[in-house]
């Protein structure tokens, strides 16, 4: 009676213990097969990671170098750098964060806080929740059309800050929600009591405690944007620049970018100076997550 | 530390904190509702300048042509070639991440020993943290040369390293959403099956996994919709040529890799080329919605409280 019944809805009581002895040597070579290939599945997973990354490794670190650093990207493998890339990256992820941190922060507050349950409010959290898995591309068509079309900003620093801005928001007020759902209750409650105002509560009790919480999600968005690629292609942003951008309005090219460029062109040594900036790329990406696992894990203010 | 205590309707603080209430209020309303806004924004950009598309192009055309040429003499704006292309890698890439996120996932919780599963996690979060275009080098550089090895007919760009490389992208997502779900399960679960005599294959099949269904489904879902999106490692390994085929060797097209290449060109704005820009990313953008509201549908419909 035994293998007949696994398809009835109770599937957990489906009488193993009627299995005949035969039946049960092959049963029990079938679970140590199981397991032996998750744990093989798991490790080859591992495995692979590390050969990829090490492969990157081997064929970056003969290029990297203080010139490639310092240098502007050029026709010669050797002359090459990533010069205006880094400082292109660098304003362009400081009008992210001046864009998306305020509003972002602003808006997880308000709805995890401040804003009446309701129709709405479940409205906006689906909206969020969506707008989250829009693939980036389509941010960048977003950008196009508005930054660079509409409000005419142009293929400049501008444009791709705020288009990146608009892809984290999402993200940004999804893990401000969460960390502030973390907060006790019972905080809350107590300043309530006490006659503080709801924004009061808010501003003085709730974001202080959730603080690093927030931080370490902002931080975790940002890597991501600096990481992203598609959207700032359709926004224009361009691989040979031979300057640093001086205003928001300059043209640029970030580090991701010139990345993408020099993987498509045929040449061996270009791959090779691909693998450097991959290398000064996941650089950056580990210093900014090592700041967000030093931060969650620095002291503060606990209610509990 | 603030002292609200003793404070009156008539205090001035106390009506200075509700004039701030107000306004901060107005502030962060505005904030939530930007959030709105790039929805609307979104589909009102994409559905304006499709309008101009479909004046040049008749939908029909567009929708159910099986040709893709659009920016070349004679032009054809049959879009089922690119919709394929996605599909073939978003497909292959499932192929990928689903047995090796499942299993990952259940080795995970079920099996590994908390020392090893406190040193799995941080790698599959690292890579869950890769860029695209990290990946897109992986594909061309690392995956592609050993392929042709193994499979000497292998074209530079095909479409098995693009959905290798987009297989080995999502497999954090299942892994850590089903690791999740698995997790949330009961332990007392697991313990009456193996109290019946199952074995762990049996628990893991016919407990485990039945129980933890919709998280599975959903993360299934969600690493699909995020593999249809995925654009830079798909542009650099997969080409640049739209066909309909069913060889993994080949070169093919993606919609993101199509869209990547027209902005790449000197496209003038207002032109053909242009508008199918935004037909090729309204396609995009409701499959993935559909996909991801569909994931949340089945988290929210089908889930099972064990308390």
């Amino acid at each position: 009676m035994a293998r007949h019944q696994e398809n009835q809805d109770n599937s957990s009581q489906s009488g193993f213990l009627f299995e005949e002895s035969t039946n049960l040597q092959r049963r029990r070579l079938l679970a140590t097969l199981f397991r032996r290939t998750c744990r093989a599945i798991s490790y080859l997973l591992v495995g692979m990671v590390c050969y990829l990354l090490w492969d990157v490794f081997s064929d970056g670190i003969p290029w990297l170098s203080w010139d490639f650093l310092t240098h502007y990207a050029s026709r010669l493998p050797e002359k090459s750098g990533i010069k205006a890339s880094l400082f292109g990256s660098l304003w362009v992820i400081a009008i992210t964060i001046t864009f998306a941190l305020p509003v972002g922060i602003g808006a997880g507050t308000y709805l995890e806080e401040l804003m009446p349950e309701g129709k709405l409010k479940d409205l906006i959290s689906l909206n969020i929740q969506n707008l989250a898995g829009v693939p980036s591309i389509v941010y960048g068509i977003l950008g196009l059309a508005i930054f660079v079309r509409t409000f005419n900003f142009g293929t400049s620093v501008l444009s791709g800050g705020l288009t990146l801005g608009l892809l984290i928001l999402p993200i940004i007020i999804i893990v401000t929600r969460e960390s502030l759902r973390s907060v006790p209750q019972s905080i809350r409650q107590a300043a309530l009591a006490m006659g503080a105002t709801e924004w009061q509560v808010v501003k003085y009790y709730v974001l202080p405690t959730s603080f690093s919480g927030i931080l370490t999600g902002v931080i975790l968005a940002v890597s991501r944007a600096i990481g992203e690629t598609a959207p700032l292609i359709l926004v224009g942003a361009v691989a040979y620049i031979r300057y640093t951008p001086d205003s928001p309005l300059d043209a640029y090219t970030t580090l991701p970018i010139q990345i993408y460029n020099w993987v498509g062109k045929p040449k061996q040594e270009f791959h090779e100076l691909a693998a450097a900036g991959i290398l000064v790329l996941l650089a950056i990406m580990f210093l900014i997550n090592l700041v967000a696992i030093v931060l969650r894990q620095r002291k503060q203010k606990t209610y509990i | 530390m603030k002292n609200f205590s003793l404070v009156t309707s008539q205090d001035r603080s106390y009506q200075l904190a509700i004039w701030e209430q107000r306004a901060i209020r107005v502030v962060l309303t505005a904030c939530a509702l930007l959030s709105v806004a790039i929805t609307i924004g979104i589909i009102v950009m994409l559905m304006v300048h499709c309008r101009y598309f479909f004046l040049e192009v008749p939908w029909p055309q567009f929708f159910f042509g099986t040709k893709w040429a659009p920016l070349f003499e004679p032009r054809h704006f049959g879009v089922l070639p690119i919709i394929w292309g996605t599909l073939l890698v978003s497909l292959g890439a499932c192929a990928i991440s689903i047995p090796f996120g499942l299993g990952i996932a259940l080795f995970l919780s079920e099996f590994a020993k908390p020392r090893t599963r406190s040193i799995f996690k941080p790698i599959i979060e690292l890579l869950a943290g890769i860029p695209s275009v990290v990946f897109g080098y992986f594909a061309l550089i690392t995956i592609t040369p050993a392929l042709k090895i193994i499979l000497p007919q292998t074209e530079v760009f095909n479409a098995l390293s693009a959905s290798i490389v987009v297989g080995i992208m999502t497999i954090p997502m299942i892994s850590s959403l089903s690791d999740d779900a698995f997790r949330s399960i009961p332990r007392s679960l697991r313990e009456a099956g193996y109290a019946m005599g199952a074995t762990s294959f049996e628990v893991s099949f016919q407990v485990v996994l039945p129980a933890a269904i919709s998280g599975v489904i959903a993360s299934i879902i969600l690493a699909f919709s995020r593999a249809i999106g995925e654009t830079m490692a798909v542009t650099l390994a997969a080409g640049a040529s739209p066909k309909l085929t069913l060889n993994f060797l080949e070169s093919i097209q993606t919609m993101t890799s199509y869209i990547v290449q027209v902005s790449m060109g000197d496209t003038p704005h207002g032109s053909v080329e242009y508008y199918s820009l935004f037909a090729v990313a309204a396609i995009l953008f409701f499959i993935t919605l559909f996909f991801n509201i569909f994931a949340d549908f089945v988290l929210r419909k089908t889930r099972i409280s064990y308390i």
